[in-house]
C-alpha cells in the first residue's frame, strides 16, 4: 500500500517546524513505526535526517511512543498505542498528518518528540507511598478486597504517555493524575498519606502549566489502557476533602 | 588474576546473615558526604537508587529513556518469585533455591542462589507496601501462579504487567527521593564510558541526548545496573534501546565479562511475520499454564488447526516431559519447538511456528477466567496478528528474550573493578545457564533494594577513596576518547544505513550463536562478524551531527559495540565444549537430543579479560562447587 504523509519537521526547541509531505510504500503486517522506519531507511539512503520519534518496547507498556495521526492522539484505533497500531487499519492512498503532542506542558524536543518531564515531577511531588526500603510488614498482613485490588490495577495501568494531555482541550493533566491517585487511595497502605498526596499532586501539575478539566472527556477516548474519566471524580471528591479538612487537621496537630 | 567470589563461609543458610554482620558500616552522618552513581533505572538501577537514597547517599541516576519510569523491566508480563509458600503447597527457600540452580544447569554459584531464595519473601512484602496492587483471592490474600520449571505455585503477578507495576512502585520510590533532593535524576542521558582511577572506578563520562554535550560525573562508587545485551541478535522481545554499551565500556576498562554465550530463548513469542519486522513479542510464559502446545502429527499438515481432530495432533511437550509436560524450562521447550519444525512440522506461513491452545483451558474454566488471567495478553496478540487466540490457538515460536551472561561479580556484587557495582539482568550472577521465568524481576529487586544497600557501605567503609576532580587525566583521556568515538561514526558517511548493520549482525548471531551452535559455524560466524565491521566502519551512514538529537547515532555507537560483544560471545560458545542451559552444542548431547553437560571440564565460570584492541581476550575460570544440590543430569521427564 501507498501512503502519504504529512509529518512535522522540527530541528530542535529552538526553530520553528513546518509540515512536510513524504510517500512511503508500506504494507498491512507492519506496524505503524515499522512504516516509520521504512520511510527513515528511505530518507537515510537519501542522505537526509531521519524523523525522530520517541519508541522503546513497541509493546505498548513503556509510554515512550506517541504523536497525533490525523488529530487523534495515537491514531483511530481504540485502547491502542501507535506502536501497537498495524497497518491493515489502513488502505492504499490514505493521507496521514502526523504531528507531536502539543501542550505548553510538554514543549517539542525535536520532530514528533516532546518532553514530558513534567509527569515525572508530579509524580515526585507526591504519586507515591512512603515506605522506607526493609520496613515493609508480611504481604499478607493486610487484606485487600479483590474488588479494590482489580479497580486499583485498572487505574494503575496508566503508562504515561501524555495522550490524555495531548486530547484535551485544556491540555489538563487531570486523567493522568486521577489514574494514581485512584490506585493508591483503594488501597489501605495509600491512606495514611491519601489527602496530601491529591493536594501536593495538583499543585504541581498547576505550577507544570497544565490546564484544569472541564468534563470534555477527549483524554477517556484517547487513552491506550482505557483509563476511566470516573477516576477524575474520584480524584476531585479527594481533592475537595483534602482541602477542607487538611489545613484543619495540620493546624490540631500544632504543626500549621 | 585470581577470582575471589568472596563468598562467607559456614552453612548455606547463614552466608548472608553472616556476610551482613562482618560488613563494615557507614555511620548515617557519614553517607551524605558519599557520592554514588547508578547507572539504568529499571528494577535493579531503580531500586538501588531509591533505597540508597533513603539511607542519606548522594545519589545520581541515569537513564537513556525520557523518564525513569520506561526502563525495559516495565515490558515485563508474567510475575515475580517468591518462597512465600502461601498455597501451602510445599514451597520454601530451599526448594526455590534447588529449583533455580536445576534450571541453570548447575552453572550459576549455590551460595547467591540461596541468599537470592531468601531474599525473595522480602521483595513481596516491600512491593505490597509500597501499593503494587498484585493479584488477589476473593478473602483479599495474595494469588498465585505457576511458572515453568517448578512444580509449585510461587509467582505473584498483577495480571500481565508485572513488570510495569513492580518497575512504577520502584519509580515512585525514586521520585520521592529525587522530590527529596537526595537522588538528582538525569534521563535521556547516555553513559559511553567509565572511568578508572587509581584501579577504583570513578565515573562516568555521559552524553546528554538532546544537547549532545559530553559531560563526566564523579563518585565514589558506580553502579551499573543498565540490563541485557539480547538486542544483539537484532530481533528480540527486548525494548529497541537496550543495549550492551554500559557493561561492553566497563569490560574494555577492565571488568571481566562472564558466560557472554549464556542466552537465553524464550518458547512463546509471536512468530517473525517479515524482514520489514523491528522487534519480537513475547507472550508471557504464564499461558503455558493453561495453554497446551501442540503441531499436526503430520509433516507439512496444512489445514485450520480446528479442522485438525484430537487425534492428528501431537501435543509433543506433554508426550516427552510427562511430569512437567506443558511446563518444562525455557530452553528444554524452546529446543522442543525447533526439532518439530527442524522436521516439517511447523506451523503458519513460514513453517517456524507451533500452536499454543486454549480451547481445553476455556472448556474447563470458562472464558470469564480466562480472560481475567489472561486478557491484556490475547488482547495484544490479536493486536499484532489479527486472529482471536478465544478462537484460533495462538501460534508462537521461540526468539531471543534474556542473557544469563554479564559482567562478573562477587557475592558483595561488586566487579572485577574496585568500587564498580553491577545489578541485574547487567550481571551475569544468579542464573547459570538458564534462568527460570518470573526470576529476573526476583534478581533485579533482590539486588537494588536488599542487597547493595549492604555491600556498597563495607566498600565505601574499607577503602581508601583519594579526591578527584575533573581535570584528572584519566577523565580528559575518556572524554576524549568518546569524542573521538562520535566524530569518527559521524564522519563515515558512507552507504548503509546502521539498522541494516544491525539487522545482518543479528541474523548471524541468531544462526550460528542462537538455539543451537556447533564449532564449525561459530568458527564462521566470528570471521563473518568481523568482516561485517570492518565494512560498518566504512561503509555506515550516520546522518546529523552529534550536537542534538539524533536517533542514527545513538545507534550507531551501540551497534559497534554489538559488534565487538557478538564476537566474544562465539569465541566462549566455541569454549564451552558442553552443552548446558540455553547453551546447546550440537556436538554435545544426549541420544535423546538433550544437553550433555561436561561437568568435569565446564563446572566453572568462564570470565572474559580484555587484553587491548587487537588482542585475545584471556579466559579465566571461577570453579563452581556444588555442596548441596548434587551435580545431576536435569530430567523433567
Ligand atoms: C518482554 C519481556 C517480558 C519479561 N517478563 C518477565 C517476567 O514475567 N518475569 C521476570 O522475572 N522477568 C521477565 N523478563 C526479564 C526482565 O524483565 C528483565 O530481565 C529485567 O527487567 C531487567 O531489569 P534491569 O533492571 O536489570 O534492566 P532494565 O530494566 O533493562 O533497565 C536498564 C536501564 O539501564 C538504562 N541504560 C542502559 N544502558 C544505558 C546507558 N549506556 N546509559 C544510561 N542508561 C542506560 C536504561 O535506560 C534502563 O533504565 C521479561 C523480559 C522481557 C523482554
Ligand atoms: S513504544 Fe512503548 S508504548 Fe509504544
Amino acid at each position: 500500500m501507498k501512503l502519504i504523509l504529512h509529518i512535522w519537521r522540527q530541528k530542535n526547541q529552538a526553530s520553528p517546524g513546518k509540515m512536510v509531505r513524504y510517500e512511503v510504500e508500506a504494507n498491512e503486517h507492519m506496524s505503524f513505526l515499522e512504516m516509520l522506519d521504512v520511510l527513515n531507511e528511505n530518507l537515510i539512503a537519501k542522505g537526509e535526517e531521519p524523523v525522530a520519534f520517541d519508541h522503546d518496547c513497541r509493546e505498548g507498556i513503556c509510554g515512550s511512543c506517541g504523536f497525533m495521526i490525523n488529530g487523534v492522539a495515537h491514531g483511530p484505533l481504540p485502547n491502542t498505542t501507535v506502536c501497537q497500531l498495524h497497518m491493515r487499519h489502513f488502505k492504499s492512498g490514505d493521507e496521514l498528518y502526523l504531528e507531536p503532542w502539543r501542550a505548553a506542558a510538554f514543549p517539542v524536543i525535536k520532530d514528533l518528540v516532546v518532553d514530558r518531564s513534567a509527569f515525572d515531577r508530579i509524580i515526585a511531588a507526591g504519586g507515591y507511598i512512603s515506605v522506607a526500603t526493609g520496613s515493609a510488614p508480611d504481604g499478607n498482613a493486610i487484606p485487600v478486597r479483590k474488588q479494590d485490588a482489580d479497580l486499583a490495577m485498572d487505574a494503575a495501568q496508566c503508562i504515561g504517555c501524555g495522550a490524555c494531555v495531548a486530547a484535551c482541550p485544556n491540555a489538563s493533566a487531570s486523567l493522568f493524575m486521577a489514574a494514581k491517585i485512584t490506585h493508591l487511595g483503594l488501597l489501605p497502605q495509600g491512606q495514611p498519606e491519601r489527602k496530601e498526596r491529591v493536594l501536593k499532586m495538583v499543585a504541581a501539575a498547576n505550577r507544570e502549566l497544565f490546564g484544569s478539566c472541564t468534563n470534555i472527556g477527549e483524554c477517556e477516548a484517547v487513552c491506550p489502557k482505557g483509563i476511566r474519566m470516573e477516576f477524575i471524580g474520584r480524584m476531585n471528591r479527594d481533592y475537595l476533602n483534602a482541602s477542607f479538612t487538611y489545613q484543619e487537621e495540620k493546624e490540631m496537630a500544632g504543626v500549621g | 588474576m585470581t577470582l575471589d567470589s568472596r563468598i562467607p563461609s559456614g552453612p548455606i543458610e547463614q552466608k548472608w546473615d553472616r556476610c551482613k554482620f562482618e560488613l563494615k558500616l557507614v555511620n548515617p552522618a557519614n553517607k551524605r558526604k558519599f557520592h554514588i552513581i547508578v547507572v539504568g533505572t529499571g528494577l535493579a538501577g531503580g531500586s538501588a537508587a531509591a533505597s540508597l537514597g533513603e539511607l542519606g547517599y548522594n545519589v545520581k541516576a541515569f537513564c537513556f529513556q525520557d523518564s525513569p519510569r520506561r526502563a525495559h523491566s516495565i515490558a515485563a508480563q508474567g510475575g515475580i518469585n517468591a518462597a512465600k509458600n502461601y498455597q501451602n503447597d510445599g514451597d520454601s527457600i530451599y526448594r526455590l533455591f534447588y529449583d533455580t540452580i536445576k534450571g541453570g544447569d548447575f552453572r550459576a554459584r549455590e551460595a547467591n542462589v540461596y541468599r537470592l531464595a531468601q531474599i525473595s519473601v522480602n521483595i513481596i512484602d516491600q512491593c505490597v507496601a509500597q501499593g503494587v496492587p498484585f493479584a488477589r483471592e476473593y478473602g483479599g490474600l495474595l494469588a498465585n501462579r505457576s511458572f515453568g520449571g517448578a512444580q509449585v505455585s510461587r509467582t505473584f503477578y498483577a495480571r500481565g504487567q508485572t513488570g510495569q507495576q513492580l518497575l512504577l512502585g520502584c519509580y515512585q520510590a525514586l521520585e520521592r527521593q529525587v522530590d527529596a533532593g537526595r537522588v538528582l535524576m538525569f534521563p535521556r542521558t547516555e553513559m559511553l564510558d567509565l572511568i578508572v582511577i587509581n584501579g577504583k572506578a570513578r565515573g562516568i563520562v555521559t552524553r546528554n541526548l538532546i544537547t549532545g554535550k559530553i559531560e563526566s560525573h564523579l563518585a565514589d562508587a558506580v553502579i551499573l545496573a543498565t540490563g541485557g545485551y539480547g538486542n544483539v541478535y537484532y530481533l528480540s522481545t527486548n525494548a529497541k534501546g537496550s543495549n550492551a554499551t554500559a557493561i561492553w565500556r566497563a569490560y574494555k576498562r577492565g571488568a571481566l565479562m562472564a558466560n557472554p554465550c549464556f542466552t537465553q530463548i524464550h518458547p512463546t513469542c509471536i512468530p517473525v511475520s517479515g524482514d520489514y519486522q523491528s522487534k519480537l513479542t513475547l507472550m508471557s510464559e504464564s499461558l503455558r499454564n493453561d495453554g497446551r502446545i501442540w503441531v499436526p502429527l503430520k509433516k507439512g499438515d496444512k489445514r485450520p488447526p480446528t479442522e485438525i481432530p484430537e487425534e492428528e495432533r501431537d501435543y509433543y511437550l506433554e508426550r516427552k516431559y510427562p511430569s512437567f509436560g506443558n511446563l518444562v524450562p525455557r530452553d528444554v521447550a524452546s529446543r522442543a519447538a525447533k526439532a518439530v519444525c527442524d522436521e516439517g512440522r511447523g506451523v503458519g506461513e513460514t513453517g517456524l511456528g507451533v500452536y499454543l491452545d486454549f480451547s481445553d483451558a476455556i472448556r474447563r474454566l470458562g472464558r470469564k477466567t480466562i480472560e481475567e488471567r489472561y486478557g491484556n495478553l490475547f488482547e495484544m496478540y490479536e493486536r499484532i496478528t489479527g486472529e482471536d487466540p478465544y478462537k484460533t490457538p495462538m501460534r508462537i515460536f521461540p526468539a531471543i528474550h534474556y542473557t544469563m551472561g554479564g559482567l562478573w561479580v562477587d557475592y558483595h556484587l561488586m566487579s572485577t573493578i574496585p568500587g564498580l557495582f553491577v545489578l541485574g539482568e547487567a550481571n551475569f550472577s544468579d542464573h547459570g545457564a538458564n534462568r527460570l521465568g518470573a526470576s529476573a524481576l526476583m534478581q533485579g529487586l533482590a539486588d537494588g533494594y536488599f542487597i547493595i544497600p549492604y555491600t556498597l557501605g563495607d566498600y565505601l567503609a574499607n577503602t581508601k577513596l583519594e579526591k578527584v576532580d575533573d581535570s584528572h587525566s584519566a577523565v580528559k583521556d575518556a572524554e576524549r576518547e568518546v569524542t573521538v568515538r562520535i566524530q569518527k561514526l559521524l564522519s563515515i558517511k558512507g552507504k548503509r544505513s546502521v539498522d541494516s548493520f544491525h539487522r545482518e549482525l543479528g541474523k548471524l548471531v541468531w544462526d550460528y550463536c542462537g538455539m543451537a551452535r556447533n564449532a564449525k559455524g561459530l568458527q564462521y560466524a566470528m570471521g563473518k562478524i568481523a568482516e561485517l565491521a570492518e565494512e560498518f566502519y566504512h561503509n555506515v551512514n550516520v546522518v546529523g551531527d552529534g550536537n542534538e538529537l539524533n536517533q542514527s547515532l545513538e545507534k550507531a555507537g551501540r551497534v559497534a559495540d554489538f559488534f565487538e560483544l557478538a564476537q566474544l560471545m562465539c569465541r566462549d560458545a566455541l569454549e564451552r565444549n558442553e552443552s548446558c542451559g540455553g547453551h546447546f552444542r550440537e556436538e554435545f548431547q544426549t541420544p535423546e537430543g538433550e544437553a550433555l553437560r561436561d561437568d568435569e571440564n565446564y563446572c566453572h565460570v568462564a570470565a572474559w579479560e580484555y587484553k587491548g584492541e587487537g588482542q585475545s581476550p584471556v579466559l579465566h575460570k571461577e570453579p563452581l562447587r556444588f555442596e548441596y544440590v548434587h551435580l545431576t543430569q536435569r530430567s523433567y521427564k
